[in-house]
């Protein structure tokens, strides 16, 4: 057997590692070159197969890491060097490492295959079939990037990976590019994704250069060695402005503003990028940087309260939004506010448990969604071609929960995983978000009480919320013709689903009370950490929460929507929430204003500022005014003053009257100047002779 | 030496083997466009090729001068001007820049420049040589000589051959220069006579000069190279010869012209007034971040894409000094770094700008939407190009921002971490106002009829921007071989300013 052969050689395989990179790579250029002769197929399929090969890669790595726990440096070769710094491409294989590829790779593999067919529909819809490599182009460009994140073995080359992502995150956000509010939308959504991920980079970049200060290192072991003796502020320093990256990065307050937004990017690229693994990786940085967070424990209640109160924010956040994808990304956020919360009081373990979990049902959701609007679209085209085009023409938005209801029996795959992905996030017993969310609220419990409680009203409202998305897509009646003629999607789409619904279903086993796999594979790398006992009180008490969430939630939208479907559709709110919570409802619709705050104190402030310098400052007073005014009539003063004489003395009128017509033309620049260079010359040369007169005489 | 030596010397053929084909440009009729662009083309590379055996030659463990022309010049009253040339690692790089950058510059005005070639052809080469001078020269005087002799060929550039408005700006921007030009000249006849020597290896090593009076001349000598950076607030020169120039014009300007003003404070401010750079380089950061952040925010205040172009110049510049004045191997290094990256990257985004003119005839941001859909391979290159600029990690510009920042951050002689973290800030900026052009001209839908038919990029336009994006990736993925060239050089005048500023302390 293959993989009992890797197991008997062992570590041989560490020297793999660079491939997870290289394939991927390989993958793109392939198509970037020789895309243009094949068909969309082959594009999907060797994109998906570079990912492939990759998972494969992380898995020989892995059973490698089985036999040699122990972490591996594989160098590569230098990368910059100038006295203290060095700084290699290379790479470091642990446990931590391979978890984050496995899942990389794992759920991206996935996902390429699930892309074959969703984008063969998209680029269609979307009117440009040309752009089909593109986007496996980018895709793979993603899976190189994040895999040097994940597999640094320094800041430095980690934060190339981390910039890395982004910048792939800006190109799939705009992807359609001609697309969204004002043809416009969508590149702003990009922009912001990357501009705002920007001020987070800059956090961990400063605290990179306090490191290398510091520590005279940026390699992961060198700063951790001597992490225990460096002085308290320099920790906190470090410890903090990580923090920035990491809300820059995971969407976390004040930062998280771009993630909603990036939905704008294909369904798949929101599974993948944003929720399955880049969005991750702030709770990787803080996860790796566990020796430098674990000596700053003020710190580490920061990064808790942080993560805790994003993750309820969203919570709310998500409760009044009508957009598929974007309760899906606000539940992102509030799920990396669990992971961050986590991380931050030290339960590394559960932290990453609940990325690996959440990683599966999130990807898991997000296509689901993206299956539902092709199902959805598939209708409105339906309809269209048959001549009967609904609401006059206006534009039909297939994303908007109001205008779907009743999926249930026509998408019936889709219903049922999407039906597991939600209780998998809502944390119901024994799908894989029970227990590692579980491990997440018991440590809190045990370590930090109020962010505790401010998880158990997110575990609520988490709950109540994908109840409510649930009811209002796959229950009670088709609300629109479109979704009415809806159908289920063939199984290039569903099986990736069916996969992943699988995964979201028992990925508790990795790390089951008693049996802590996941911990002790962890603990190799992250030492600090140890197995926490089950506690079966907790665990019922957060599934009460959990499923009083979901019977709330059944209350309102299934037993109370029904109610209203009897009044007339004017007087018919289209959430009854709407009319209980009034305010509060607009509130939580309007994300509590945070963009249109941000547009008022940062970006308006901004431009304005931009424009004042640009116009006011550097153009009409120095460009000009100074110039002109200041410079030029100066020197032009000065020229009358040295030329009046030498006229008067030698020449006659009619050159006195060409003086004086260049008195008249003062104002034309060009005159003016060419009487500036004359004059100019005749001073550089006085200044010449007298330098050298007084060095000669003196 | 005897003349033959002299003739075939490789810096001497380096600097001056452009003559050969102004000659025979010279004497070819001038409606033969063709072959006049032709003969300068080949001209160029084979420059090139002779600065690549220079590079050969060239020997990095070495921190000193090597390949010394040592020649006695002129003698007036005593003091001799010899014609010193030689190369070290702070120059080689921005020799090979020069060379590098000159074919493509030619190459880009293949189609754009159709009125009189042969003497566009002529100044051109003429500027290499002066450019190239610049860089080898050894002795004040002879500096001098090529420095002032790169305005006029550039004058010509500008006012002939730019913009509606280029009499305006070429001889604003020849003032401008040589308004600092003449401070410089000063303090460069009263360190000759007094310290009886215009060989500044020489003066390097035996001039002792009071501290006070090495602060009068570091300001002389700052005049003249802070204009040409240009350094906030003396910037406002820049955007008139950028938008007026032609293509080609802008490209070495940016990527070439600018760096003659880092490269003397390199050479000439770093090195001859070692106590004064070190009692002085907390200004000179202050200006330069000033100048990183004011030049980021006015950039995207712009709505003419050269001028967004011109005015980055001034934020990309600054981090250049700031580099340079961190006075740690880090920074320097870095700043070296830098100088050749914004020649690339800057000189691409002016390519790219021309590219679009040439077949729009208008530089307005809001003329463009959409480019990417019309001109794919247009709008992938200039990508690469525009996050090259922005400092993307894995790329060449983020090789030198980080580098000169983490040399900014611990720099001793700075000693104040807020340089660099204020810096660090126009890392952002530069995101906003690279993305903001990006989004405008490539993104969003196209709403512009005259947008509707636009060719890709031809091949010869294709064969201009490659080798520069071969060089985004090589520096950015893999510098080592460009440190390595500067690194014995760097470490010997860090050492060298260390000691005098050391001995300068009461």
């Amino acid at each position: 057997m293959f993989l009992s052969e890797a197991a008997a050689s062992g570590p041989t395989f560490f020297y793999l590692v660079p491939l997870v990179v290289f394939i991927p790579l390989i993958g793109l250029l392939t198509n970037i070159i020789f895309g243009k002769w094949m068909g969309e197929k082959a594009i999907g399929w060797i994109a998906s197969l570079a990912t492939g090969l990759t998972f494969l890669v992380a898995v020989l790595l892995g059973v490698s890491l089985l036999n040699h726990p122990e972490q591996v440096i594989v160098p590569l070769v230098d990368w910059i060097s100038i006295g203290e710094l060095q700084v290699q491409w290379a790479f470091q294989v642990d446990t931590l490492s391979v978890t984050m590829m496995l899942v990389v790779a794992g759920v991206g593999t996935l996902i390429h295959i699930y892309s074959i067919r969703y984008m063969h529909e998209d680029v269609r819809f979307n009117g440009d079939p040309g752009r089909f490599k593109r986007f496996f182009v980018f895709m793979n460009l993603f899976i190189v990037t994040m895999m040097v994140l994940v597999s640094a073995n320094s800041y430095l080359m980690l934060f190339v990976g981390w910039e890395g992502v982004g910048l792939c995150s800006y190109l799939l956000i705009g992807f359609w590019f001609e697309k969204g509010k004002d043809g416009t939308g969508n590149a702003q959504a990009a922009k912001k994704a990357f501009v705002t991920n920007r001020i987070g980079d800059f956090g961990l970049m400063i605290a990179i250069f306090i490191m290398f200060w510091a520590f005279g290192s940026l390699n992961f072991d060198q700063v951790f060695a001597q992490s225990s003796q460096a002085a308290e502020t320099v920790i906190l320093a470090i410890t903090l402005l990580m923090l920035v990256g990491v809300a820059g990065k995971s969407a976390q307050i004040p930062l998280y503003v771009w993630l909603p937004d990036a939905m704008a990017g294909p369904t798949p690229v929101s599974a993948l990028i944003h929720a399955a693994t880049m969005v991750t990786a702030g709770v990787y940085l803080i996860t790796r940087s566990y020796p430098l967070y674990n000596s700053a424990q003020q710190v580490q209640y920061i990064v808790a309260m942080v993560g805790g109160i994003t993750a309820l924010l969203a919570a709310t956040i998500a409760v009044g939004q009508f957009d598929i994808k974007k309760i899906l990304a606000y539940s992102t956020i509030s799920q990396l506010g669990f992971m961050v919360a986590a991380v931050g009081i030290g339960a590394y373990a559960a932290g990453m448990f609940h990325l690996v979990t959440h990683a599966f049902f999130k990807a898991l959701l997000f296509l689901g969604a993206g299956s539902v609007i092709l199902g959805v679209e598939h209708g409105h085209h339906h309809l269209e071609h048959e001549g009967k085009g609904e609401n006059g023409g206006e534009h039909f938005d297939p994303q908007d929960i109001r205008n779907m209801g009743g999926l249930r029996t026509r998408m019936k795959t889709t219903f049922w995983v999407y039906l597991i992905g939600t209780l998998a996030l809502v944390g119901i017993f024994p799908f894989a978000g029970f227990w590692s969310k579980d491990e997440i609220l018991l440590e809190e419990q045990i370590l930090d009480p109020p962010v505790y409680w401010i998880l158990i009203i997110t575990v609520f409202l988490t709950a109540f919320y994908m109840g409510r998305q649930v009811l209002m897509v796959f229950f009670g009646k088709p609300r629109s013709e479109a979704t009415a003629h809806a159908k289920d999607n063939p199984p290039s789409i569903t099986v990736p689903l069916i996969v992943l619904a699988f995964f979201s279903a028992v990925a508790g086993i990795l790390n089951l009370p008693r049996l802590h796999s996941f911990t002790e594979w962890l603990e190799h790398t992250v030492k600090s950490i140890h197995p926490v006992e089950f506690n079966f009180l907790a665990a019922v008490v957060a599934s009460i929460i959990a499923i009083s969430g979901l019977f709330f939630a059944w209350l309102v939208y299934s037993w109370r929507y029904k109610k209203l479907q009897e009044l007339p559709p004017a007087q018919r709110p289209d959430d009854p929430l709407r009319q209980w919570l009034g305010p509060i409802f607009t509130g939580m619709e309007n994300k509590w204003w945070v963009d249109e705050l941000y547009w008022a104190v940062i970006l308006n402030p901004y431009i304005k500022l931009s424009r004042f310098l640009a116009e006011v400052i550097d153009w009409r007073f120095w460009h000009d005014w100074f110039h002109n005014s200041v410079i030029v009539r100066g020197y032009n003063s000065l020229a009358r003053f040295l030329s009046g004489p030498f006229d008067l003395g030698f020449i006659d009128g009619i050159a006195n009257g060409l003086a004086s017509v260049t008195v008249r033309f003062a104002g034309s620049l060009r005159k003016v100047q060419t009487g500036y260079v004359r004059n100019y010359a005749l001073m550089v040369l006085l200044g010449v002779v007298v330098i050298i007169g007084y060095l000669i005489l003196r | 030496m005897d003349f033959l030596d002299f003739l075939l010397h490789p810096l001497t053929l380096v600097t001056f083997f452009p003559l050969m084909g102004v000659l025979i440009i010279l004497f070819m009729d001038k409606e033969n466009k063709t072959a006049i662009r032709w003969t300068a083309l080949i001209t160029s590379l084979i420059t090139f090729g002779i600065s690549l055996w220079v590079l050969m030659l060239f020997n990095p463990a070495n921190p000193d001068l090597q390949m010394v022309v040592d020649i006695p010049w002129i003698e007036v009253a005593g003091w001799e001007i010899t014609y010193l040339m030689g190369i070290d690692g702070l120059s080689i790089l921005l020799v090979l820049l020069t060379t590098f950058l000159t074919p493509i510059s030619i190459l880009s005005t293949w189609t754009a420049v159709e009125e009189r070639v042969k003497e566009f052809m002529i100044f051109f080469l003429l500027l290499e040589i002066g450019m190239v001078g610049v860089f080898l020269s050894l002795d004040l005087f002879l500096f001098y000589v090529f420095w002032e002799f790169t305005l006029v060929p550039m004058y010509f550039l500008i006012g002939v051959w730019g913009g509606p408005n280029r009499v305006y700006a070429a001889v604003k921007f020849f003032l401008y220069t040589m308004a600092g030009s003449i401070l410089m000249l000063l303090a460069i006849l009263w360190l000759g006579i007094s310290q009886g020597t215009f060989s500044v290896p020489e003066l390097v090593a035996t001039a002792s000069i009071p501290g006070n009076i090495q602060i009068w001349l570091f300001l002389a000598f700052a005049a003249a190279f802070a204009i040409k950076v240009p350094m906030w607030p003396l910037h406002s020169w820049l955007p008139d010869a950028h938008v007026e120039a032609p293509t080609a014009g802008s490209v070495i300007l940016a990527g070439v012209l600018l760096k003659m003003g880092t490269y003397g404070f390199l050479r000439f401010n770093l090195s001859l007034f070692p106590e004064a750079s070190v009692k002085l380089a907390p200004w000179i950061a202050v200006l330069a971040v000033i100048g990183i952040l004011y030049g980021a925010m006015v950039s995207y205040a712009q709505k003419d894409v050269k001028m967004l172009v011109a005015y980055s110049s001034v934020s990309h510049l600054g981090f250049v000094m700031l580099g340079l004045f961190a006075i740690n191997s880090q920074g320097i290094e870095g700043g070296i770094l830098q100088m050749i990256n914004h020649g690339i990257s800057t000189g691409a985004l002016f390519l790219v700008v021309g590219m679009i003119y040439e077949r729009r005839h208008t530089r307005d941001m809001d003329a463009f939407g959409g480019l990417w859909k019309v001109m794919p391979v247009y709008a992938a290159m200039t990508l690469i190009v525009v996050l090259s600029s922005m400092g993307l990690p894995g790329l060449n510009g983020f090789v030198g921002e980080f580098t000169i920042l983490l040399g900014a951050f611990g720099s001793k002689v700075l000693n104040n971490p807020w340089f660099a973290a204020l810096a660090a800030v126009g890392v952002i900026l530069a995101a906003v106002y690279l993305l903001y052009m990006f989004n405008k001209m490539f993104m969003g839908p196209v709403d512009k009829d005259e947008n509707r038919r636009l060719f890709d990029l031809n091949l010869r336009e294709i064969v201009t921007l490659v080798p520069l994006l071969i060089l985004i990736f090589w520096i950015g993925l893999y510098p080592s071989p460009f440190f390595n060239l500067m690194e014995a050089s760097v470490t010997k005048l860090v050492e060298s300013i260390q000691v005098a500023a050391m001995a300068g302390l009461p």
